[in-house]
């Protein structure tokens, strides 16, 4: 567990879902681009945005990650057709019950990353890391064993 | 002319490229900027000769032209751009170096003539100061 | 206890000079499960492959992971290679150390430690990693062109001599596309249409190909090897059967708008055939512009029509059909020139795109191949050719290169010099592009033997003086400004994609690039594949490209959908949805976000306390099945699950994330 990371030496630690088709894509081209980014994301390839369940990103803020991201494809763009649709309504829901539970919504980011962004994927992963940075370590919801 | 690493990595094509927030390496030199200028016949150096001087780094030769001063600042160069280069930023970024070398303005806002404080886009009301204070 | 083994990449220095592998070997070992951990300087290569099986033997593993590469890149490899060892292939999980790590990270250590999380993170995936197994979905062996132009006749007459039928759906009334407008083609000076019409006919001869003109596709349901296509066949209003194709209808329409086929050089009329050549030689009425459609008066064309072809009654057909695979060549478009005023396109009859230039040096078009400068049908002097008028543009225009512009601007000088010898060609360009067989050869000959002229510059301004034209540029060779009294202005305009391209994209799951250019499955290895599977691409829908390119590319994707019809069953891909039946309430929310219509109902009996109860559950078409996984999300009792990426499985993923 990360419980004794020292806070002046935050490195957050963030967990990545990306759809395979466009974000995750997106990453494969800001690699082959050997665009450069912090290493705070670790990705963890789901097939489509809509795979991504709340528990899933609450489960990541239990075991201590200081911010979740999900990505896919953009709106209207998605492979499997509406996919991201139902991920944009159901994530812009749990947003707003990350706030009701007191974990700032800003832990949690969704972003549309298509397959050909690979600068975009590596400007999220700079950014995001600076944001979470000024948040400080997750605590709220931090599994207490 | 002689090209160097000194010339091309000079401190002042760094500063031309932070006053007029252009990247002169954008231009392929195309051309379409001295097609499109109203006032090329007047000049010495062309406009796109310009943006390939400043990416050769030999900034003196575009300091020492006229081409700078007869610039009118009607932006047809950047509006025609295909890179979205704004030349007429540049060549305001070199004259402002100039200046400040050469110290205060001779002129004030007063002696604007009425007929410039209509309709003028901004740049081109203090570029034309800068040009009188030459 | 799990025996897995994990096998780290180098990729040479791609992944090894960034990230220790030594320590990701012994880090690997330490990790719970983990029976083996090796490296090798290319695990892709045989030897590295015969490594994972012959390590899987002797170790005796029953899962494994491979640290290497994107598993966009390699996972059928290393799935391939378990299977030799006679290992289940979705027992294989791939950790990305190269583009999500070692390309990416500058510092050895940071990329080190997160080589090290992911192959832990591949591991926990691993190990709750089950055996999936593909079932065998028939095939429907027909295949769907969709686009007349020459990739998609090319694409037709190769999978029809295959021996499998094809539909052939075009929009326009012919087939024939843009290569029929086109007068001579580069380098050789072939006749575009003396090559191009033996083709159509072909087509429309072929005892498998099925043409169907003025026809859109409507909408496109199913998967590899089972699409089913509504088409919707426009109403011609003139019977295909009983048109002699004599023309009467034609002469006497009184209807007058622009022709599409002529660029709106001259008119056509509302019945009309595009071109003498069009294949089906059967006129169209354009509904818009029929006066009887618009006035309900006139019906002259069904009064002069002896063979009492013309139908006025006639109305779209919807037609359904089954495909196994479908190949896309819809073809470009010419960008519009409304952004670049300083041209005064469309505001002089002079002032022309080169496709129009095209139709005027045309045998076939509205001046007899007369080139006569459309003012005063007079023969034109000094002609100037502008080049990347919209390429490489990225403000008013397009970012990229068209790619053949260079190469018939400088065919048009050519032809402008054959056709009058006294002429002149002026060429303003920015860079000169003849990438290709013989195109150097061909661009020097425009220079060196029919004198044009090339000014490396652009041109600022065109403007009517008196009866010419003056054009102001730059050459910046020599570093003058440049006047020209020109008889005739022809500008190269960037290509772009046809208009409704992204509702093509939307109806058959196509990416797209920014320009809504179809994207291919991957720009070096799958070029013609798309990412919907069984959907290929051909010709300049993709990218800029010239006749040759577009022809081979039409007999690549021909070639893939071969592949597929070729089978008679083909193996579907086993990571989709699986219900729980002893969790599912049916509630059924599942059925709702379904966007490929695979879940149904059904009912199911079940013995409570000694009696037999029947009720409903979920129930999913693993055929139909994409495995988005949207429904799992949307069970509320948690019995749908995506297998391969299991919630067992990528909760496990996001523990070993955070550990």
């Amino acid at each position: 567990m990360s419980v004794a990371r020292e806070e002046h030496n935050f490195e957050p630690l963030i967990v990545a879902f990306c759809c395979n088709w466009c974000s995750y894509a997106g990453g494969d081209l800001a690699g082959t681009s050997r665009m450069s980014y912090p290493p705070n994301a670790r990705v963890i390839r789901v097939p489509c945005s809509s795979r991504v369940s709340p528990n899933f990103i609450l489960r990541a803020f239990q075991r201590g990650a200081d911010g979740v991201l999900v990505a896919g494809c953009h709106p209207g763009d998605c492979h499997y057709i509406t996919g991201n649709y139902h991920a944009r309504r159901r994530l812009s829901i749990l947003r707003r019950f990350l706030g009701f539970m007191g974990v700032e919504p800003e832990r949690f980011e969704v972003h549309w990353i298509s397959a050909s962004e690979g600068g975009k994927f590596a400007e999220v992963m700079t950014e995001m890391p600076e944001k979470i940075r000024a948040l400080g370590p997750n605590r709220k919801l931090r599994d207490a064993r | 002319m002689k090209v160097t690493i000194e010339s091309l990595r000079s401190d002042i094509l760094k500063d031309i490229a932070d006053i007029s927030g252009e990247n002169v390496a954008e231009c392929y030199q195309c051309g379409k900027c001295t097609a499109a200028c109203p006032v090329n016949q007047a000049m010495d150096i062309l406009p796109h000769q310009v943006l390939r001087l400043l990416q050769l780094g030999l900034v003196d030769e575009v300091m020492n032209s006229k081409t700078i001063w007869i610039c009118a600042s009607c932006f047809t160069c950047a509006g025609r751009c295909p890179r979205d280069v704004d030349l007429a930023n540049v060549m305001e970024a070199v004259r402002v170096l100039l200046l400040r070398e050469r110290g205060a303005s001779r002129i004030k806002a007063e002696d604007m003539p009425e007929i410039l404080r209509k309709g003028m886009p901004e740049q081109g009301i203090v570029s034309g100061f800068r040009k009188y204070a030459k | 206890m799990r025996r897995i083994g994990v096998f780290i990449c180098w990729c040479g220095a791609n992944i090894a000079g960034t990230v220790d592998i030594e320590k990701v070997v012994e880090e690997s070992k330490k990790i719970p499960g983990v029976a083996y951990a090796g490296e090798y300087r290319y695990m892709c290569s045989e030897i590295g492959q015969d490594m994972i099986r012959d390590t899987i033997i002797e170790q005796n593993l029953d899962r494994v992971v491979v640290a290497a590469c994107s598993p966009r890149m390699h996972e059928p490899t290393f799935r391939r290679a378990a299977e030799s060892a006679g290992l289940n292939p979705y027992l294989v999980q791939m950790a990305n150390i190269r583009e999500h790590c070692s390309w990416v990270h500058k510092d050895e250590e940071e990329a080190t430690r997160k080589a090290v999380a992911l192959v832990r993170t591949a591991v926990a995936k691993a190990s709750r990693s089950v055996e999936l197994f593909s079932q065998e979905i028939p095939v429907e062996r027909r295949a769907l062109v969709l686009g007349g132009g020459i990739a998609g006749i090319q694409a037709a007459l190769d999978i029809a001599d295959a021996g499998y039928e094809v539909d052939l759906v075009e929009k326009s009334p012919t087939i024939g596309g843009r290569m029929a407008q086109l007068d001579k083609t580069f380098p050789t000076l072939d006749c575009s249409a003396c090559i191009l019409t033996p083709k159509m006919v072909d087509a429309s001869s072929h005892p498998n190909i099925n043409l169907f003109t003025w026809s859109e596709v409507e909408q496109v349901e199913g998967y590899v090897g089972n699409f089913t296509v509504t088409i919707r066949k426009k109403a011609r209003f003139v019977d295909e059967e009983k048109c002699t194709g004599c023309g009467d209808c034609f002469e006497k329409c009184p209807s007058k708008v622009d022709s599409e086929f002529d660029e709106g050089l001259v008119q056509r009329k509302a019945i009309y055939v595009p071109f003498p050549q069009a294949v089906p030689n059967v006129p169209v009425i354009d509904k818009e512009n029929c006066r009887w459609f618009v006035k309900e008066k006139c019906r002259v064309c069904e009064k002069v029509c002896e063979a009492e072809a013309v139908d006025l009654e006639q109305e779209d057909e919807l037609l359904e059909k089954r495909y196994g695979a479908v190949v896309v060549a819809t073809g470009f478009d010419v960008l519009g020139l409304e952004e670049f005023g300083e041209f005064n396109y469309g505001k002089h009859p002079d002032i022309i795109t080169s496709l129009e230039f095209e139709r005027l040096v045309n045998a076939s078009g509205p001046t007899g191949g007369k080139l006569l400068r459309p003012s005063n049908q007079e023969p034109p002097r000094n002609v100037v050719f502008v080049q990347c008028v919209g390429s490489r543009d990225k403000s008013r225009g397009k970012p990229y290169c068209s790619k053949i512009c260079c190469m018939y601007t400088a065919k048009h000088t050519v032809l402008l010099k054959e056709k009058y010898p006294q002429s002149q060609a002026y060429v303003f360009y920015i860079d000169v592009r003849t990438g290709g067989k013989d195109f150097e050869e061909f661009h020097r000959r425009a220079v060196e033997e029919n004198d044009a002229i090339y000014l490396r510059g652009q041109v600022g301004k065109v403007f009517p003086e008196g009866d010419k034209l003056l054009v102001e540029g730059v050459d910046s060779l020599s570093g003058k400004t440049v006047q020209i009294e020109a008889d005739m202005v022809v500008l190269a305009a960037a290509m772009v994609p046809r208009t409704d391209a992204p509702e093509i994209a939307r109806l058959l799951t196509l990416g797209t690039d920014a320009h809504s250019f179809f994207t291919e499955a991957h720009p070096k290895l799958r070029p013609v594949e798309t990412h919907s599977a069984g959907v290929f691409l051909a010709g300049a829908c993709q990218g800029p490209k010239d006749i040759p390119e577009a022809v081979a590319q039409a007999s690549g994707s021909a070639s893939k959908a071969l592949g597929i019809l070729s089978k008679e069953t083909l193996l579907s891909d086993p990571c989709v949805s699986k219900v729980d039946e002893s969790l599912c309430t049916g509630c059924l929310m599942c059925i709702d976000v379904c966007p490929y219509h695979a879940i149904t109902e059904k009912t199911i009996e079940e013995k409570v306390h000694g009696e037999v109860v029947k009720r409903v559950v979920a129930e999913v078409n693993e055929a139909v099945c994409q495995g988005c996984g949207a429904c799992s999300v949307a069970c509320r009792p948690g019995a749908m699950n995506v297998k391969g990426f299991s919630n067992e499985q990528i909760l496990a993923e996001v523990d070993a994330v955070c550990l």
